[in-house]
């Protein structure tokens, strides 16, 4: 079973269109990852699909990085 | 001032009988039907269960796989088109091409009705919030031409026609005259459509006016033949690259034809059912502008859908047109194999129209086997066998729901 950070950036990179290996996890979608607002709202609908929860928009609005993703997924299926 | 005038020099096309221009012509000289049982959904409880439908295309010849995936399939075909018309025409080659010249006229009579329908259920199941970002963008009928014009640097007009059936043929003769006009010198003009899923299968089936012979595909659309019993749904699109005479002349460009004149007229009648007086009204407001007399023309590609109504009243409004002159016409149905592609029909049978001037030769109407002669269609419909023959000038009709029709008229150059 692949952990959350594996998950995550296998997510981004299909999203995203980029190799999995570009996908680091300081990477911003839009600075590093070249993602436009359009690309942000369908990556957490593709997180959220993933991993079965509801992300709402106000805390969709803070996942700009990869980082951002995992900690928030983690703090998410934890509870 | 004299009229600036247009010529033909890019060719592009994905459609039943072939994904790119040369292999759709030598099927269709062939009379190679492009029709099948429907193998994109299960079409079992549907009336209508054939249909055109393009077969072993890859978008990604044309586009990386994150671009195409937001994007619905009569967009995919009218890039593809796009695409092929500008590499045939050698635009990307002109150097110093001033962009801002350049323009696209891409339409489609129904756009993204698959991703609609699919967005449609997302809606239903999960709530608002499963419909996707690039729903909107990924349906609307100008974003065929929203791509091509990102994605090659064209600067002038962007948009596209939607009338329906005549949707391609109108949006070539409007990029004619913008030409014309002296807005441009280039303009990418055409059709698609990508509307083969339940809901597209399934409305035009409620009309009744689709073909239910889903036991003999190949034979379903079979205009001016006593058994014709509707239109057979195809996909797909057709895209010319049109350009003004002098600067396709000055770089040394392939010239296949010019394009003469364009005509449009209304029914005024009916949102389905057709008259003989609007489409022979499209015809002689197209001859008229192209300044040439109805026995100068040699070759009609025909509407030609395949309906009880429809064939028995596009060859009145030929008889109307063009008077005892109708007797000498080849009337030729491509769509006998490739079925109707609604908005992209008008831009395929360009394409064809200029191919039959080009190349002097009329694809044959197949499944023409028990002539209608009784029912009102007794003209040349040039049964089951390609001609060569000569073709001075050759039309192109194209009617629509709405009562729309337009008439585009090519000669050679």
């Amino acid at each position: 079973m692949e952990n959350i950070e594996q998950r995550v950036k296998k997510i981004v990179a299909e999203q995203l269109g980029v190799n999995e290996a570009e996908v680091k996890n300081e990477s911003s979608f839009v600075d590093d990852l070249g993602a436009d607002s359009l690309d942000t709202v369908e990556l957490v609908m593709a997180l959220e699909e993933e991993f079965e929860c509801e992300i709402p928009d106000e805390d969709a609005e803070k996942i700009t990085s990869v980082q951002q993703a995992i900690d928030y997924v983690s703090a998410h299926l934890n509870k | 001032m004299s009229k600036r005038r247009v010529v033909v020099t890019g060719l592009g096309h994905v459609s039943p009988v072939g994904n790119d221009v040369a292999s759709g012509w030598a099927n269709l000289l062939a009379g190679k039907s492009g029709i099948a049982t429907i193998t994109r959904f299960d079409a079992g409880d549907l009336a209508c269960q054939i249909a055109g439908e393009v077969k072993d295309f890859n978008i990604g010849d044309y586009l990386a796989p994150k671009e195409a995936r937001r994007m619905d399939v009569f967009i995919h075909y009218g890039i593809a088109a796009a695409l092929q018309a500008i590499a045939d025409a050698g635009l990307d080659d002109i150097p110093n091409l001033d962009k801002t010249r350049v323009g696209v006229n891409i339409g489609s009579g129904i756009g993204g009705l698959p991703l609609i329908e699919e967005t449609g259920v997302d809606l239903i199941n999960g709530g608002p919030r499963k419909i996707g970002p690039f729903f909107i963008p990924g349906s609307l009928i100008n974003l065929i031409a929203g791509h091509v014009t990102i994605m090659k640097g064209y600067q002038g007009p962007s948009y596209g026609i939607v009338s329906a059936c005549t949707t391609g043929a109108h949006c070539i003769g409007d990029a004619a005259r913008n030409i014309m006009y002296g807005d441009t010198d280039i303009m990418i003009a055409g059709g698609a459509e990508g509307a083969i899923s339940r809901l597209g299968i399934g409305g035009f089936a409620a009309m009744k006016a689709l073909s239910t012979r889903n036991d003999d595909p190949a034979t379903a659309s079979r205009p001016w033949d006593k058994g014709r019993d509707g239109f057979v749904m195809g996909e797909g699109a057709g895209v010319l690259v049109l350009e003004e005479y002098e600067h396709a002349k000055k770089r040394g460009a392939t010239i296949y034809a010019e394009l003469a004149g364009f005509g449009m007229s209304s029914d005024a009648h009916h949102i389905t059912a057709p008259s003989a007086e609007g489409p022979a009204r499209g015809v002689t407001n197209a001859l008229r502008d192209a300044g040439i007399n109805a026995d100068e023309v040699d070759y009609v590609n025909a509407h030609g859908t395949s309906t009880p109504l429809g064939d028995a009243n596009e060859t009145n409004a030929l008889k109307l047109a063009f008077g005892e002159h109708a007797r000498k016409l080849v009337v030729n149905s491509t769509k006998s194999m490739t079925g109707h592609l609604l908005g992209g029909a008008g831009g395929v049978e360009a394409v064809y129209s200029v191919l039959s001037l080009h190349n002097q030769v009329s694809p044959p109407t197949i499944n023409l086997n028990e002539q209608d002669i009784e029912g009102g269609c007794d003209l040349d419909y040039v049964a089951n066998t390609a001609r060569e023959m000569n073709i001075r000038v050759a039309i192109s009709n194209s009617f629509g729901f709405g009562g729309t029709n337009g008439t585009l008229v090519f000669k050679q150059v």
